[in-house]
C-alpha cells in the first residue's frame, strides 16, 4: 500500500497539495507515482510566474521514464525546491517532506477544495 | 520464463530491484543508479553478467574459421583479446563480441545476452568446412565483473596471478578465490578493471570473496542500471539500442574493428569495403545536451524543420552531471560542434554533436 498522507489534497495527475495559509499551497509528487517512474535524476522547475489550470508546470526525469507536473488550479508559482538540483532522488526518499516541488498562490481556494481527499485518491490509484 | 543466474539469491539478499533483461531475471539496481555509478568512478563496483553469453570455438581452423564469420582480425597472441563486430552480408550487425584467445587453436567468444540464440544458430551455421568444435557454454558459466580504479586492489588480494601484468585487453587463466578462473582485464565502464569467468556453481563463493575483499574499499555491488549509464558516458555502443541489423560497423564508427587492410575474406567485406570507399549516409555521434533535460532513445533530430536523425542511447550523465546522448545523423551533420535540436514531448532542447568519449577521466589502462 502506498503511503498517502491524510490532511492533504491530489490530483489525478499524482501531485500532492498542502495548503499553507494565506494563499500559499505546497505540491509534491505522490508516494505512489515516485514509485512507479523509479530514481528521479533530473527536475526541471518552471519561472516564477502566473500559470492556467493545467499547464504543464515542469518535468521529472528519472532513469526510464519523464513526467510533466501540472498547475492544479490557476495559481502563481512563488517558490521551487532548490534543493532538487542537487539530489532530485530526495523525491524518491522523501515525496511528502524534503521531496516538494514548489509552492505556489491563489486568491481563490475553491480549486484547492475541489482536489481529491486522501481516500479518494487512494481509490484513484486502485488501493 | 526467465533463467536465474547463480547470484539471484544473493542479489535479493542485497536488495536488488530484479526486472526481466534479455531473457534472464537481473538486478537494475541495489540503492541508486547514481551511487552506483559513483562507487565505479572513484572507488569499486562489483557486478553480475552472468546473462551474457559464451561460446567456445576449439580446432586447427579455428582462426581462419573466426576470420570468415567476425569483421576482426582474429590474429592477436594467446592471452590477449579482441572487440568485434558479426555481420550478415549486407552488412548489418549480427551482434559485437569480445573474442578472448585461449590458445594457438582456442578461443572464447562473449555476446550479448539479447542475442544467444540469434548467434548460435548464426555461428553453427557457417562451420562447414572448417575443422572446429563449437560449445556453447552460457548456462555453465558465470561472470563477474570487478570494475573502478581501485579494481586491481581489491582483484590482487583473491589470486596469485600478478594482475600488473596483465594489460588492456589481456587476460589469464588461473585461479581467482579458490576457483578456476578466466581472469581478463577488460570491461564496459571506461574504468580500469577485470571480468572474472567462472563455473557457475562457483559463482556464489567468488561473489563473497570480492565483497570481502573491497569491504576496506567501500565496494558496492553494481546493477544493470549503473551499467547503462557508465557505459553511456564513455561512448560505448550498446547492441539493439546503437546498432542492430540494420547498421553497419562503417556508419556505427567502428571501421576499426573491420580488417580491410588484410586479404582476409568474411562475412560482409564487400558492402564495408564499398561503404568505407562511398563514405557512409548516416553516422553515430554523441551528443551534449545544451539545455535542461535529455533525449531518450527515439528522440527525432532537427535542424530548423529538417529531421536530420534520431536518438539511440540518452541519459543523463551521472558524472558530468548533464544529458548525453549517442545518435544516428545524416553524413553532413555529423562533425564535431554541429548543433542541433532534439524533439521530446513537443518541445525542441539544443544539443550540439562532441567527440566521443563524453566522459574522459576513466582509469582504464
Amino acid at each position: 500500500m502506498s503511503n498517502i498522507p491524510e490532511g492533504l489534497r491530489y490530483t489525478e495527475t499524482h501531485e500532492w497539495i498542502k495548503d499553507l495559509g494565506n494563499g500559499e499551497y505546497m505540491m509534491g509528487l505522490t508516494s505512489y507515482a515516485q514509485e512507479q517512474m523509479g530514481e528521479i535524476v533530473m527536475v526541471e522547475f518552471p519561472g516564477i510566474q502566473d500559470f492556467t489550470s493545467g499547464d504543464v508546470l515542469g518535468t521529472l526525469e528519472a532513469v526510464k521514464t519523464a513526467e510533466d507536473f501540472y498547475a492544479p488550479f490557476d495559481c502563481k508559482v512563488v517558490r521551487v525546491n532548490d534543493g532538487l538540483e542537487d539530489e532530485p532522488a530526495l523525491i524518491n526518499e522523501s515525496s511528502y517532506e524534503k521531496g516538494w516541488l514548489i509552492v505556489v498562490k491563489t486568491d481563490d481556494p475553491s480549486g484547492f477544495a475541489g482536489l481529491k481527499s486522501a481516500e479518494e485518491y487512494s481509490e484513484f490509484i486502485g488501493e | 520464463m526467465d533463467k536465474k543466474t547463480a547470484l539471484h539469491d544473493k542479489h535479493v539478499d542485497l536488495g536488488g530491484r530484479m526486472e526481466s533483461f534479455a531473457g534472464h531475471i537481473m538486478p537494475i539496481k541495489y540503492t541508486s543508479v547514481k551511487e552506483e555509478h559513483n562507487a565505479v568512478r572513484s572507488g569499486v563496483g562489483i557486478f553480475d553478467l552472468s546473462h551474457m553469453g559464451e561460446f567456445r570455438v576449439k580446432g586447427k581452423d579455428a582462426a581462419k574459421y573466426l576470420d570468415y564469420i567476425l569483421t576482426n582480425d582474429s590474429d592477436v597472441e594467446p592471452g590477449k583479446a579482441y572487440y568485434s563486430t558479426m555481420c550478415y552480408p549486407d552488412g548489418g550487425i549480427v551482434d559485437d563480441l569480445i573474442v578472448y584467445r585461449i590458445g594457438p587453436d582456442e578461443y572464447l567468444i562473449i555476446v550479448n545476452a539479447s542475442n544467444i540464440e540469434k548467434d548460435w544458430a548464426w555461428v553453427n551455421n557457417h562451420t562447414a568446412g572448417y575443422s572446429i568444435d563449437l560449445t556453447n557454454e552460457s548456462d555453465e558459466t558465470a561472470l563477474i565483473a570487478i570494475q573502478g580504479p581501485d579494481a586491481e586492489k581489491v582483484a590482487q588480494k583473491l589470486t596469485d596471478e600478478k594482475l600488473m601484468e596483465i594489460g588492456y585487453y589481456a587476460h589469464t587463466s588461473g585461479v581467482f578465490a579458490g576457483k578456476k578462473a578466466l581472469i581478463a582485464r577488460t570491461g564496459y565502464t571506461g574504468e580500469d578493471g577485470f571480468e572474472i569467468y567462472i563455473k557457475f556453481e562457483d559463482a556464489e563463493a567468488v561473489w563473497d570473496a570480492v565483497m570481502e575483499a573491497g569491504s576496506e574499499f567501500g565496494i558496492k555491488p553494481v546493477g544493470l542500471g549503473a551499467r547503462d549509464t557508465l557505459r553511456l558516458e564513455v561512448g560505448y555502443l550498446l547492441y539493439g539500442n546503437d546498432m542492430d541489423h540494420t547498421t553497419t560497423p562503417m556508419e556505427a564508427r567502428l571501421g576499426w574493428v573491420v580488417k580491410l587492410k588484410t586479404d582476409k575474406e568474411f562475412i560482409g567485406r564487400e558492402v564495408m569495403a564499398r561503404q568505407k570507399e562511398e563514405k557512409p549516409a548516416r553516422y553515430i555521434v554523441g551528443l551534449e545536451v545544451l539545455g535542461k533535460g535529455f533525449p531518450r532513445q527515439g528522440a527525432e533530430l532537427f535542424e530548423g524543420n529538417r529531421k536530420v536523425g534520431v536518438v539511440t542511447s540518452g541519459s543523463l550523465a551521472p558524472t558530468l552531471g548533464h544529458g548525453v546522448c549517442l545518435a544516428f545523423v545524416e553524413k553532413g551533420f555529423h562533425k564535431k560542434g554541429t548543433e542541433l535540436e532534439a524533439e521530446v514531448r513537443g518541445k525542441r532542447i539544443p544539443v550540439k554533436t562532441v567527440k566521443l568519449p563524453f566522459y574522459k577521466d576513466g582509469s582504464r589502462k
